[in-house]
């Protein structure tokens, strides 16, 4: 059993359904990456483990405790953390406001927490007193990923965190989030990018037309002819 | 040079000390009309009736404490029985979200659907106001009247022209320094505050991060309260409370929060005082302020008034226009167009 | 019950509440509420093709309730010869330059390329334009106030029929709504309702001091009217053979018969109006106009000029307004600038949309004869309510007389509560939207 497994996921926005019995899943310490072409349902799978959207069958797991029925918030604190694709900084406030507000129902002192993402991401804390708004695309990435790490998170979802960066910028990006893993963490993430993200997966999944295309681990994956020919452009 | 102290002191009584004590009760009153439009996003006509209920429950204790006996003099008793009309403001804010606005919000209605439903609470105070107090003038500033009066400040200065400085005027100015002094600490210091910022600038996110949106809306009506009590009490105490005039502050009050930008606090303080300046400066008559400064040859026969004081409100609706013309998010950058 | 049903059934109720008015009340009672309730219909219909079709939320009513009051005046009263001639060419002039002035600024600010040359040469011609303007106009100005002025100072008016009013109240409406529009519409919905709170302000606040124009709060009474005057009525021979015939006094029957007349003058517009909104509302205009209201975004993405056909809704209902203020204007023989109060012309009729059914034509009617009638009959509710609550209380008591005193404010507030509850409870009104 993983450590956050999506069983049999069915359902969509009220109207048809998006989702037809998917499954997804990630171990702690893991990348697992989703990818396929537009409409397949990447991010409505992202939502629904998130609890976005109400599934009209199948479940969610977190360390094999059920979740299908709680809202984002009670996920959150949970134990999981999610960095939505656009609007992910609060613009008007500073760098280090938008992490303690990551941080807002913590409690106890968030101030190391702060500091190991200072660390991960060192351009922050030269920037922690400017409002978000005025960074750069790939700064404000970072403070996105920043802010969702400062509830010290079990799982850490991205949707497609690299929409409008540069390469380098992704490149460093993706350096980043594999140092996230390593330190434990369970990642599991939607990309456009498909080849540079199953590049760094330990996972991933093809989603064709809302159900499980391909799963295999990310090398695989980019070797399989089949999956190169339709979904990488060859 | 004593033509020219003679006029800047005439300037300084009839317009800057006029335009400051109104501007600073413009600005809390905008102050609270933009932090119900950050967090709520809708503009609350409710919001002059309110300032008219606040007045009234202070009112009523000023009353009591002065047929009690009690006295601060030199500052007028009101200040004393504010907190009561602050309470009862709150109270009320916080009872009519929850049996109007709440359900709207739950339903996830467009913004103009609140914007209706306040129309309908103003109606409801308004008349209620109306109906305990009655719609008549109700004077209830006491204690010391001035700070300097016109005569001391002659006989001070040796001048022609006196400063005469209020005692409301003063209370006004350094009150709303106060008030928004502490309403921007607690904005940018407290959790509380920021979580409010929060929400504001990005409902979504605030609400993954664990923030709770009904907790931050009934701070946001404390807050619109406590401005909307203390600015309306401040300005029956400058002029007189009558429960319509409070009705037709509205107007310069929204075009102060818009100018500054809807949603952005600074901004309301900003558009304050351009409103109240603006509305001083065109409806003052310069006419003697002409003649200490020109030869005499040339002082002006007329009174040299740019608009007749019966349209100074045009002018907060005139700016409001060029604002929207030029700028529709306001000076600093609002949530607007 | 099917709507058309309920329709017919809830129009039989209003109209029984009306009769009922007359047998317990008294005849003429019942039709002055009858004309006021077709005048308050023909508003809250204007409202309606703001709202109900387009989604404009105006809460400048009165202002162009009061445009339509002033085109009352311009239209009907003789003019003031002697005054004309003491200023009327300076006010003329005036009026001129104030036009060039503006349009100087207009098409400085097109032509220009935007920067400090634009600015500068736009805030010149505005002050170099007003101070010509005060030139001509403040003399004049005192030259027509010094005419006679307890009995007119004023330009008095074109001396036409009032019922030409009707129409140039609508264009009035219409003209000012145009400019309010261009400059709100295509903004986020509360600049538009803090715009026309805005505008309805000022007109109200120029109504009241350019005496010049309007005699201001010395008010412009004995406006011509155009139906017969009571006092002809009851002097004349088939007129008191009628009344006899009916078993009433010839006074008694001289009102009933005036008002009945207004009735029917009313009744006209107003059914000449519903069917053109009907029109409106069934045609692909009509569609498409709720089909923006309904989902602006998807609109704007297929095209569609959103701001344009809002302008255009907003001019139309604003002028339908304006119709209803000349009428109103017309019906009480007088205009009296300080008359016009907020509260009682821009949001109960607000409360007449909502309560009747926004975007129903035929419910915005039943609203307006509904809430003006709950508003004229609240009065006398609220002092027996009163008077009930109160009665056990000494004759002399402050309470008891504060009680009675404040009993007209029930009324604010049970319009609030009616707009609150039933936009909570039944948002689409009496007779909903199909």
């Amino acid at each position: 059993m993983s450590y956050l497994s999506g069983d049999n996921m069915t359902g969509g926005y009220g109207g048809a359904d998006i989702l037809h019995g998917c499954n997804i899943s990630v171990d702690l310490g893991e990348i697992a990456v989703i990818v396929g072409p537009n409409g397949a349902g990447k991010s409505t799978a992202m939502k629904a483990i998130f609890g976005m959207l109400d599934l009209r069958e199948g479940s969610v797991t977190l360390n094999g405790e059920e979740i299908t029925g709680l809202s984002p918030q009670d996920r959150v604190a949970k134990g999981m953390s999610f960095v939505p694709q656009t609007n992910n900084v609060f613009t008007t406030m500073t760098v280090e406001e938008n992490l303690e507000m990551g941080a807002f129902i913590r409690t106890d002192d968030i101030s190391a927490t702060m500091e190991q993402v200072y660390e991960l991401f060192p351009i922050l804390k030269d920037k922690r007193n400017q409002p978000a708004g005025e960074l750069s695309g790939g700064q404000r990435q970072q403070v996105a990923v920043g802010r969702a790490l400062m509830t010290q998170p079990k799982l850490l979802m991205l949707d497609e965190p690299t929409a409008g960066v540069s390469p380098i910028v992704m490149d460093e990006l993706f350096d980043r989030i594999i140092e996230v893993a390593k330190a434990g963490i369970a990642i599991l993430m939607v990309e456009q990018n498909a080849r540079q993200a199953l590049n760094i997966a330990d996972k991933g999944y093809v989603l064709v037309q809302g159900r499980n295309g391909y799963t295999d681990t990310g090398e695989a994956l980019l070797a399989n002819p089949e999956v190169r020919k339709a979904f990488l452009g060859g | 040079m004593v033509d020219f102290l003679n006029a800047f002191a005439l300037l300084s009584n009839f317009v800057i000390v006029p335009a400051m004590t109104y501007g600073s009760q413009l600005a809390l009153g905008a102050l609270g009309v933009t932090l119900v439009y950050g967090i709520l996003r809708f503009s609350n006509f409710a919001h002059g009736d309110t300032m008219a209920f606040g007045t009234m429950v202070t009112i009523f204790a000023t009353w009591g404490l002065q047929s009690a006996g009690v006295s601060i003099h030199p500052l007028p008793t009101a200040l004393l029985a504010l907190p009561v009309g602050i309470a009862a403001t709150v109270a009320l804010c916080l009872v009519i979200d929850r049996s109007v606005y709440k359900f709207y919000r739950k339903s996830r209605s467009v913004p103009v659907v609140f914007l209706i439903a306040s129309v309908g609470v103003m109606f409801v105070l308004n008349g209620v106001v109306r109906f305990i107090i009655g719609p008549g003038d109700q004077r209830f500033a006491d204690g010391e009247r001035f700070i300097i009066k016109a005569k001391a400040f002659k006989k001070l200065t040796g001048l022609n022209e006196g400063i005469a400085f209020k005692t409301s005027q003063g209370l006004t100015i350094v009150t709303a320094i106060i008030v928004v002094a502490a309403l921007f600490w607690f904005l940018n210091r407290t959790r509380s505050g920021k979580s409010m910022r929060a929400y504001s600038d990005n409902e979504d996110l605030a609400r993954l991060s664990g923030i709770n949106p009904e907790r931050v809306v009934m701070i946001t009506w404390t807050l619109a309260a406590v401005l909307a009590t203390i600015a309306g009490v401040l300005y029956g105490l400058d002029k007189s409370f009558k429960p319509f005039t409070y009705f037709q502050l509205l107007l310069p009050i929204f075009a102060s929060a818009i100018v500054g930008g809807l949603g952005n606090p600074l901004g309301a303080i900003a558009g304050g005082f351009v409103i109240a300046f603006s509305e001083v400066v065109v409806a003052y008559a310069y006419k003697k302020f002409l003649t200490y400064l020109v030869p005499e040859q040339w002082a002006p026969d007329s009174l040299v008034q740019l608009l007749s004081t019966d349209y100074k409100f045009a002018v907060s609706f005139v700016i409001l226009v060029l604002v929207l013309l030029i700028r529709p998010t306001g000076i600093f950058k609002g949530k607007g167009a | 019950m099917n709507s058309s049903t309920r329709t017919i059934a809830l129009f039989t109720a209003m109209a029984a509440a009306l009769v009922a008015v007359g047998v317990f009340q008294s005849w003429p009672l019942a039709l002055a509420i009858l004309n006021l309730c077709l005048i308050s219909a023909i508003m809250s219909l204007g409202v309606n093709i703001q709202w109900g079709y387009a989604g404009l939320f105006n809460v400048g009513v009165m202002g162009f309730t009061a445009l339509g009051g002033l085109a009352g005046v311009l239209i009907s009263v003789p003019p003031v010869t002697e005054a004309l001639q003491a200023g009327g060419f300076g006010i003329f002039i005036a009026l001129v330059l104030i036009s060039l002035t503006i349009a100087g600024a207009i098409l400085i600010y097109k032509r220009l390329p935007a920067g400090k040359a634009r600015n500068f040469s736009m805030i010149g011609v505005i002050v170099i334009g007003y101070f010509l303007t005060r030139y001509f106009f403040f003399p004049a100005v005192d030259a027509i106030e010094a005419v006679d002025s307890a009995r007119t100072g004023y330009l008095g008016g074109l001396g036409l029929p009032i019922i030409f009013s009707w129409v140039v109240g609508g264009v009035f409406a219409a003209a000012v709504a145009w400019v309010v529009g261009k400059i709100a519409l295509g903004l986020r919905s509360d600049y538009l309702a803090i715009a026309t709170l805005g505008i309805s302000e000022i007109i109200i606040a120029v109504l009241k001091n350019e005496d010049w124009m309007t005699r201001g709060v010395k008010n412009v009474s004995g406006l011509p009217r155009p139906v017969p005057y009571e006092i002809d009525l009851q002097q004349t021979l088939w007129f008191q053979d009628w009344a006899s015939y009916l078993g009433m006094s010839p006074v008694d029957f001289s009102s009933v018969f005036v008002k009945l007349c207004y009735a029917g003058l009313f009744t006209v517009v107003l059914l000449i109006l519903l069917w053109f909104s009907e029109r409106a509302l069934h045609s692909p205009w009509g569609r498409m106009m709720r089909a923006i209201r309904d989902n602006e975004l998807s609109s704007a993405a297929m095209g569609k000029n959103i701001k344009g056909r809002h302008l255009q809704v907003f001019v139309l209902g604003s002028a339908v307004i304006g119709i209803a203020g000349a009428m109103l204007t017309t019906l009480d023989g007088q205009f009296t600038p300080a008359s016009y109060q907020p509260l009682r012309f821009t949001f109960i009729v607000w409360v007449m949309v909502i309560v009747g059914g926004s975007g129903n034509n035929l419910g915005a009617i039943l609203g307006g004869f509904l809430i003006w009638f709950v508003w004229v009959e609240a009065e006398p509710f609220g002092l027996w309510l009163m008077d009930v609550l109160s009665s056990g209380m000494a004759e002399d008591s402050d309470l008891r007389k504060h009680l009675l005193n404040s009993a007209a404010h029930m009324r604010l507030m049970t319009m609030g509560l009616i707009l609150l509850l039933v936009l909570r409870f039944s948002p689409r009104g009496l007779i909903p939207e199909k």
